[in-house]
């Protein structure tokens, strides 16, 4: 865990990417806080794994850190300055069911380009088959949807990528096949990553610092009987 | 299993679709381009029985009961396309407005649509048709200020759940202005549910012109209107003049069954948790 | 329960007998099911989602299918208790105990004898209390008090609505509705998602608790570390078919004792071992090809390959492989 070996591509590596600021979130006011006090300082070009588990609001702290939920507290900041409102935005999000992070409607061309044009030499990184490209989402595979739905966000203005559990509901010679491409993408890109996941082993193979959830987080962890206790 | 010969249900539904256009489009246009002679008062005919020379028969004036049905049922689907298209844009822009700007706005829409369903529909129908001074203009009026309320719910609902959908949130993330995304998805996704609640609107409309042209708060009595047959052969039921109200009552419950069959299968279709039954 | 011997080479044989001895609780053979779907307007074509399975769960084991999510595991759950939707075909033949078990069985048998543990709280009455439902029809309310302490629900608990509970709580609630009857054979559809480490290991144990008691427990998951640390045999799910079934120790071992190349190229790419995965995905099931369904992706391929394959017995497993030297 404490291995930085990530850093062989030299100064940019020390950069300041994402940062958190005593992030507290919760849906009510009547609600207990999901999230309290959760403070995080990701540099750009690392590969971050975020872990814990079920229940203790992982996912909701991925959201609020790609700026796709608005914490109730605190601030979230890219290379110390908010998050843009508008346009293309640094940091993307990965969710973990790709049938859900697609228009139905839209055949998988015009999904793959709205964002950008992605070049040949990607698709063929990311394993997207020419011929998919014609087709409606509903006729592809979960693990082949998944490779649209990064291969969407991997545009040049991507400089950080958020992985909400991307592969766990993929087989797990699917899994491996996509972080290998993933990998490879940052690798060649050098954008960041923050990889939520439950899985341990896979966290320590693809990341290059582990961070805990459950240590930083103040709020109520919902996992359990947690939520008999706050009926009273 | 069954693979081969059988007519599947998507199929059989798309049928009765035809079927149910088919009929609706010949009553609208037939109705139209009849001449007014056609079911002009003939007093040496009062009365007749159906037959071959009348089919639905003739009333106490000897107008041929088959050309004022069909005319009358034309009326009403005029009223009923002009009501549901207001009713429709009304519902569309005030579901959208509600749902996309919140707050305030949608708090106001959602008032208007319970204030409007609180009170009786009829009583709605009645008062707004009286105010306007009757005719078809207070019809018309009536109809489409009182059938914008469900279909609002709908549209609001839908629009709703399709912008906190992970793929628009994407399409944002990606660039994508908000006046694209409601554009590139907004607007496909809630069509469909849409057509189909304006389609289901018809049978409501017909039914309600009827309703208060019967009751006499509607069009004036020398119009040819299914409210007017229905309420003029009231008085001849008893004497065993059956065919005065049959054959127009029977029309209007065709017309009014075959729009529903026309929206219920649309929704079957466009959903796709029935979709491949 | 008495351990397997963990002896190599000369004990597998007596493992495999060992396992023969017990009678077997559900016999699948060639199970196909496919759904009816519309494609392109108003054509109708059939997606095989399992195709030509075979399975057999013995009595006192816990008998893992592990596979990826959404690949039609559940359908394998559903088919077995009876409860396809109308548009799905069912051909292939299963046994229970030994006899037959049709459409009538599945009727008379479920909910008793054959019990579901589903994979949310859906499948329960959302306006019943739950206390209520695990009772059902013929348990007692000290029986499932006794339940209830045992999977550690507080007394309370019975008297709150399906939406009340949290999932980890669901997960106990639907397992002890399970403990009421005297079942024979428990299928569990992902029974883990939603609930911490802890109570994950918790489950096991009332599997392992249900099987000691010499009922057969069918366990659906895509949590390979699960199935490794709690099931007795595991059978690989691929493309709706199992390709494999071999016993735990044959996973853990490092993938020598395997039988079906795609059972190595699975426990290849693990995380927690080479993370190297194999090119190319599983076919659709809209368009399996003919013969051996890993064809494709096989680094093994025979011409022979391309005909039917049927699933036989290697050195105490079960695989639908045509190769000699396996």
């Amino acid at each position: 865990m404490k291995s930085k070996d990530g850093g062989k591509r030299g100064e940019p590596e020390k950069e300041i990417g994402l940062e958190a600021l005593n992030i507290g979130f919760r849906y009510s006011p009547r609600k207990p806080w999901i999230l309290k006090e959760v403070s995080l300082h990701i540099q750009a070009g690392e590969r971050a794994a975020l872990v814990g588990p079920s229940g203790c609001g992982k996912s909701t702290l991925a959201k609020i850190l790609a700026g796709c939920e608005q914490p109730k507290e605190g601030a979230v900041l890219w290379q110390k300055a908010p998050l843009p409102k508008k346009g293309y935005c640094p940091v993307q999000l990965i969710y973990q069911h790709p049938e859900l992070a697609v228009n139905p409607r839209w055949k998988m061309e015009k999904i793959l380009t709205e964002g950008w044009e992605p070049d040949e030499k990607l698709l063929r990184d990311m394993g997207i088959e020419k011929e998919w490209l014609t087709r409606w989402p509903s006729e592809l595979s979960a693990g082949e949807l998944q490779r649209f739905c990064i291969a969407r966000v991997l545009g040049p203005e991507t400089k950080f990528l958020i992985c909400d559990e991307i592969s766990t509901m993929l087989d797990v010679i699917t899994q491996a096949q996509i972080w290998q491409n993933v990998l490879k993408a940052a690798e060649r890109n050098g954008f960041g990553m923050l990889v939520v996941t439950h899985n341990m082993a896979l966290a320590r193979r693809v990341c290059t610092r582990i961070i805990e959830l459950p240590k930083l987080n103040k709020g109520l962890c919902l996992s359990g009987q947690m939520r008999i206790i706050d009926r009273g | 299993m069954k693979k081969t010969g059988k007519i599947n249900t998507r199929t059989k539904t798309l049928i009765y679709i035809a079927a149910a256009v088919l009929y609706l489009s010949v009553i609208f246009i037939w109705g139209i381009s009849m001449p007014k002679e056609a079911y002009g008062i003939e007093y040496s005919e009062k009365l007749l029985p159906p037959g071959w020379g009348h089919i639905f028969g003739t009333d106490d004036m000897g107008r041929d009961m088959l050309f004022r049905s069909v005319k009358g049922l034309s009326t009403s689907l005029i009223i009923a396309v002009l009501a549901a298209g207001i009713s429709s844009a009304a519902a569309l822009a005030a579901g959208v407005a509600a749902a996309v700007f919140g707050g305030r706005i949608d708090s106001f829409v959602n008032w208007c649509v319970d204030l409007c369903m609180g009170i009786p529909h009829l009583i709605l129908l009645i008062l707004i048709s009286f105010m306007m001074g009757r005719g078809v203009k207070g019809v018309t009026a009536a109809v489409a200020l009182t059938h914008w309320p469900e279909l609002t719910r709908i549209v609001r609902s839908e629009v709703l759940q399709i912008r906190n959908s992970q793929y628009v949130k994407a399409a944002y993330k990606m660039g994508r202005s908000r006046l694209q995304a409601a554009w590139e998805h907004i607007v496909p996704h809630v069509l469909p549910v849409y057509l189909v609640g304006v389609i289901l609107l018809f049978p409501h409309a017909i039914m309600h012109e009827a309703a208060i042209t019967f009751l006499g708060f509607g069009l004036p009595a020398e119009e040819p209107a299914i409210g007017v047959i229905l309420s003029e052969s009231m008085k001849y039921i008893s004497t065993g003049k059956w065919w005065l109200a049959f054959f127009p009552g029977f029309m209007l419950l065709a017309a009014v069954m075959l729009f529903d069959v026309i929206g219920e299968s649309l929704k079957r279709l466009l959903n796709p948790g029935s979709g491949n039954e | 329960m008495e351990k397997k011997e963990k002896e190599s080479v000369t004990g597998v044989e007596n493992k495999w007998e060992h396992e023969k001895g017990k009678a077997p609780v559900l016999e699948v053979e060639d199970l196909t099911v496919s759904f009816g779907m519309y494609y392109k307007g108003l054509r109708r074509r059939e997606l095989e989602v399992l195709h030509r399975l075979s399975l057999t769960v013995y009595a006192g084991e816990i008998m893992a299918v592990i596979g990826a999510s959404g690949s039609g595991k559940s359908v394998l759950a559903h088919a077995v208790l009876g409860i396809l939707p109308g548009n799905a075909a069912v051909q292939g033949e299963m046994r229970y105990q030994g006899g037959a078990y049709g459409e009538k069985e599945q009727k008379r048998l479920r909910g008793k004898e054959i019990v579901l543990i589903p994979q949310s709280v859906d499948y329960l009455d959302p306006l019943m209390r739950v206390g209520r439902q695990v009772r059902g029809v013929r348990g007692s309310k000290k029986m499932q008090e006794n339940v209830f302490e045992r999977y550690g629900l507080s007394e309370n608990v019975d008297r709150l609505y399906p939406w009340e509970l949290s999932g980890g709580m669901a997960r106990r609630v639907l397992i002890s509705a399970a403990e009421m009857e005297k079942a024979r054979l428990v299928v569990a559809d992902e029974p883990t998602p939603g609930l911490n480490e802890e109570m994950a290991e918790e489950t096991m144990k009332s599997f392992r608790q249900m099987a000691e008691r010499g009922c057969g427990v069918l366990l659906i998951t895509h949590d390979i570390d699960l199935a490794f640390r709690s099931a007795d045999r595991i059978a690989v799910f691929y493309a709706g078919t199992v390709v494999e079934e071999a016993l735990t120790e044959d996973f853990q071992s490092g993938g020598a004792a395997l039988r079906h190349p795609y059972s190595r190229a699975f426990l290849d790419a693990l995380p927690q071992n080479g993370f190297r995965p194999i090119p190319g995905s599983q076919p659709y099931a809209g368009n399996l090809p003919k013969g051996c369904l890993f064809a494709d992706r096989c680094p093994m391929r025979s011409e022979a390959c391309g005909r039917e394959i049927k699933m036989r017995e290697v050195r105490g497993g079960r695989v639908r492989c045509i190769r000699d030297e396996i």
